[in-house]
């Protein structure tokens, strides 16, 4: 039984006459491919993840020991106030927004997004946002240090004096980011609506395309109120307003509103398109088709409408009355439905497969894990009084750590390793690939784990100085944190390497079914010489059905 | 086929048996992860994190076993390119892992709801009228196991100050402000917190009980203290720059302590209290060389009765 072309599997077209864009110099100009715009906004992001990455050494560094001896308090503020924003608005944001990008028109047989300008235009952006970000170390009085949530007062409090400080330039970007997202929004629903190839119904769309859909149905609901919020802390800076200084009778707890408002469906815009990865790759790898695809893509869209009436558990212990709290305990509780049914059909994907454990296997099988931990976690949070004893403290920093790293991170990178063949034309090393696959495994649950029990006990976040007693698990952390930073290097010199001189890649060399993989790696220009005709569902490994009518011979 | 059928049910079996005692003693373990029991109100907390701790491990311990036979047992054989079956899905199971969920929401919420009105904590008072819909006016309800004298008169209401970076109690019928919180055992404790400035935090691990403090609200927070010894307060909501610091030591004592600690401080004289937001300020604004960034001066150490 050895290399039986399995039935289902469309051998792809491997002659193409377009060029595709591999010259170097496009992927620093601007272009309207998307291709070329996805890779941009991969590349931009992995660098600010570094950037944050060595703001969270420094304050692992400093809480190596219990005393603030390191660096001085307003440097360690505005260390995780950056580390925080550059991590979201800069890293997770624009690298799955670059996936979205490069996959989404070729997974629906499209030729580009429906708006190529505007989409430049959106990623350009990324760049003015960073820039900006890390300008505001250069002004008087340095960066912004009111945390990433920058709830007044103490975001409203400027000891410069300055019109221009820190937290300025933070409002300023976060607004520009903003503005790009609602530009990629608006695209990609109007990509997702109009452009998909004929035959292809919303229940035969691949689960990425359903996750991102959802995704930036939220982005479109959610980021006024986000933008609202900021441009009104910007006006009581700037301009003397008073909506939120209590000092000239305004509420603060309105921003933590408008802010969470956006902010909490805002991790689900993160996140569904990691589930929308997973549920590429564990077919892929599992060799089955994805168990209960049609209840998977709908819990999609629930996850986006219940996510819209949750954001009051940040807020449990603020000024919120006791029935506001309990019902808020309830829909938050109730995400975890839709959620479930997901990680259920991902395991009965995988259950009775035939595996293979390549890197994207091993990092979307760790990346699951983790997120189930992460999501018991999370209903003990939702969970009123329990938040009332671990709201603020290292439990929830130990929570969203392994959502955000656990999960995320690790569903970029199989997601990078995934479709690094596709998107270069190479392969990767699969042996790096695992050191750094267990490297970034170990280190993840080093530096995170412990920070539940010190959560338990009573650590807050956001401390630059603690109790004696809380120093034995942070040392722990601080050196699982300081391995999942030389984690990043293997997975470096890997890309680098293997995309200079990695083995040719094939068109297809997942066996994987997919539009995206019946064009040459990388793609031509314009994806497809004929528009492709969509006739069966999406993931039919070991059936013998043919996805397309004309692509295939 | 019979005999292969009975091995599968018994392999499960003894899965399930071995997750489930396993999820039980972790569970138990969960209570040592915490801080000593010092108010009545962590012993329902302790109790439903336990809960909560045990029915995780049941799930997490689940699906990754599942996971794990997966990934050891059902690997592809070296040259093995064919496909697993094509089940698409199954809609009992899907059902039952749809409704599954559904139940254990609701019990899950429904214990917690349970503890937290039985906690009765209060908290913004401006809105009392709309509070309790749900028929949650327990303020001085007696929070299960807790010892039958704590339904006593509660203590009168302390003031709380939280400003940057100070706390500052004041008992109003003697007129005393302390640095330090001291509070009778086995009472029904009751504050009014307040703000100077930005928001904050009230936080005591030991009694598991936290509530931000907003400048203008009036917030009212209750609860029943049941363990003498020293505890930390700690300022829970990020407040600027030597949030770090804002700390201040919890006292609890017998109601007799508790009473001549305060016939004691009423004979004192007003001193200004240690604060290591005010030194660590002032030691970096001498420095030649700044290191940092500017920040906003700490309040003026409190005058109080009793510096602690
Ligand atoms: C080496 C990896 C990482 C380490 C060691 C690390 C460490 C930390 C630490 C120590 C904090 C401060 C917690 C606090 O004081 O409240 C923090 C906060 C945070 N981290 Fe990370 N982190 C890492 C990776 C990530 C990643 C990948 C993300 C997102 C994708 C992320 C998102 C955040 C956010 C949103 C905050 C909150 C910031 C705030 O409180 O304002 N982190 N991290
Ligand atoms: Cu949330
Ligand atoms: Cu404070």
């Amino acid at each position: 039984m050895t290399n039986v072309p399995i039935e289902g599997i469309l051998l792809p077209n491997e002659k193409h006459n377009h060029e595709s864009p591999t010259s170097w110099k496009e992927y620093f100009s601007f272009s309207t491919d998307h291709k070329v715009i996805g890779i941009q906004y991969l590349v931009t992001s992995f660098f600010f993840f570094l950037i944050g990455g060595i703001f969270a050494m420094v304050m692992r560094g400093e809480l190596m020991t219990p005393e603030s001896d390191l660096v001085d308090r307003t440097v360690y503020n505005g260390m995780f106030t950056m580390h925080g924003t550059v991590m979201l608005f800069l890293w997770t944001f624009p690298s799955l927004v670059g996936f979205a990008n490069y996959l989404v028109p070729l997974m629906i047989g499209a030729r580009d997004m429906a708006f190529p300008r505007l989409n430049a235009v959106a990623f350009w952006m990324v760049p003015v946002v960073g820039i900006i970000m890390m300008g505001s170390f250069f002004v008087p009085g340095g960066p912004a240090q009111a945390g990433w949530w920058s709830y007044p007062p103490v975001s409203l409090q400027n000891p410069t004096g300055n019109l221009i400080n820190g937290q300025v330039l933070w409002l300023l970007a976060v607004a520009i980011s903003g503005v790009s997202s609602i530009m990629g929004a608006v695209n990609f629903v109007t990509t997702i609506v109009k452009m998909r190839a004929p035959g292809m119904g919303f229940f035969k769309m691949p689960l990425f395309v359903w996750a991102v859909f959802s995704a930036q149905i939220i982005q479109l609901f959610g980021l006024p109120a986000l933008t609202a919020g900021a441009v009104m802390l910007l006006l009581d800076l700037t301009a003397g307003t008073a909506f939120f200084d209590p000092a000239k009778g305004g509420n603060p707890v309105m921003f933590e509103h408008y802010f969470w408002f956006y902010s909490h469906p805002a991790v689900y815009v993160i996140i569904l398109p990691i589930f929308g990865i997973f549920s590429e790759i564990f077919p892929v790898y599992s060799r089955k088709p994805l168990f209960g695809y049609k209840v998977v893509a709908v819990s999609s869209i629930l996850i986006a409408v219940v996510s819209g009436i949750v954001w009051v558990h940040h807020m449990y212990v603020s000024g919120t009355p006791s029935w506001m709290r309990l019902i808020f305990m309830l829909t938050t509780m109730f995400v975890s439905v839709p959620t479930g049914i997901k990680v259920f059909a991902w395991v009965a994907t995988i259950w009775g497969g035939k595996l293979r454990l390549n890197t994207p296997m091993l990092f979307a099988l760790g990346g699951l894990i983790m997120f189930v931990f992460a999501g018991i976690t999370g209903i003990m949070l939702s969970s009123v009084p329990v938040d009332v004893h671990v709201n603020n403290t290292y439990f929830v920093v130990g929570h969203f750590h392994y959502v955000l790293y656990g999960t995320v991170t690790m569903g970029l990178y199989a997601a990078i390793y995934h479709w690094f063949p596709k998107m270069t034309g190479r392969m990767y090393s699969e042996s790096w690939g695992k050191i750094h696959f267990w490297l970034a495994f170990i280190g993840t649950n080093l530096n995170f784990l412990p920070m539940h029990p010190l959560g338990l006990q009573g650590m807050l976040r956001r401390v630059a100085s603690y109790a004696p007693e809380y120093q034995f698990w942070n040392i722990i952390a601080s050196l699982g944190g300081f391995l999942l930073g030389m984690s990043t290097l293997p997975f470096i010199f890997n890309m680098v390497i293997s995309w200079m001189q990695g083995e040719k890649a094939p068109a297809n060399p997942w066996r994987a079914i997919g539009l995206e993989w019946m064009v040459s790696s990388p793609p031509p220009v314009e994806n497809f010489e004929e528009t492709p005709i969509i006739i069966s569902e999406p993931y039919g490994y070991g059936k013998s059905e043919p996805l397309t009518a004309n692509l295939s011979e | 086929m019979k005999i292969q059928k009975i091995l599968n049910i018994l392999t499960l079996l003894t899965g399930a048996i071995a997750v489930t005692v396993t999820s039980l003693w972790i569970g138990q373990q969960a209570y040592s992860w915490l801080p000593p029991q010092a108010a009545a109100e962590s012993l329902l907390i302790d109790d439903l994190i336990s809960f909560l701790v045990t029915l995780g491990s049941f799930i997490f311990l689940g699906v990754t076993s599942t996971l794990m036979y997966s990934v050891i047992f059902h690997r592809a054989i070296k040259d093995d390119f064919t496909d697993g079956p094509p089940i698409e899905g199954n809609i009992t199971l899907e059902v039952v892992w749809t409704a599954i969920p559904i139940l254990l929401v609701l019990w899950i919420a429904g214990y917690s709801y349970q503890v937290y009105e039985q906690m009765g904590i209060q908290g913004p008072s401006e809105i009392v009228h709309l509070h309790n819909p749900l028929g949650m006016e327990s303020a001085y309800a007696e929070p299960k196991d807790s010892p039958a004298n704590a339904l006593a008169e509660p203590v009168e209401k302390i003031d709380v100050l939280a400003k940057q970076w100070a706390w500052v109690f004041h008992y109003p019928e003697r007129d005393i402000t302390s640095t330090e919180l001291h509070l009778p055992s086995d009472r029904r404790i009751r504050l009014a917190l307040k703000s100077q400035d930005v928001l904050h935090g009230f936080y005591i691990p030991a009694f598991r009980l936290k509530q931000d403090i907003i400048p203008n609200h009036a917030i009212d927070f209750e609860f029943t203290p049941i363990r003498p010894g020293k505890y930390r307060l700690t300022d829970s909501q990020y407040s600027g720059t030597y949030f770090a610091t804002m700390q201040a030591n919890v006292v609890v004592e017998s109601p007799e302590d508790y009473q001549q600690w305060l016939a004691q401080a009423a004979t004192q004289k007003p001193s200004i209290a240690k604060n290591q937001a005010a030194s660590e300020y002032a030691q970096t604004s001498n420095q030649s060389v700044q290191t940092g960034w500017v920040t906003v001066p700490p309040a003026a150490p409190p005058l109080v009765n009793s510096p602690g």
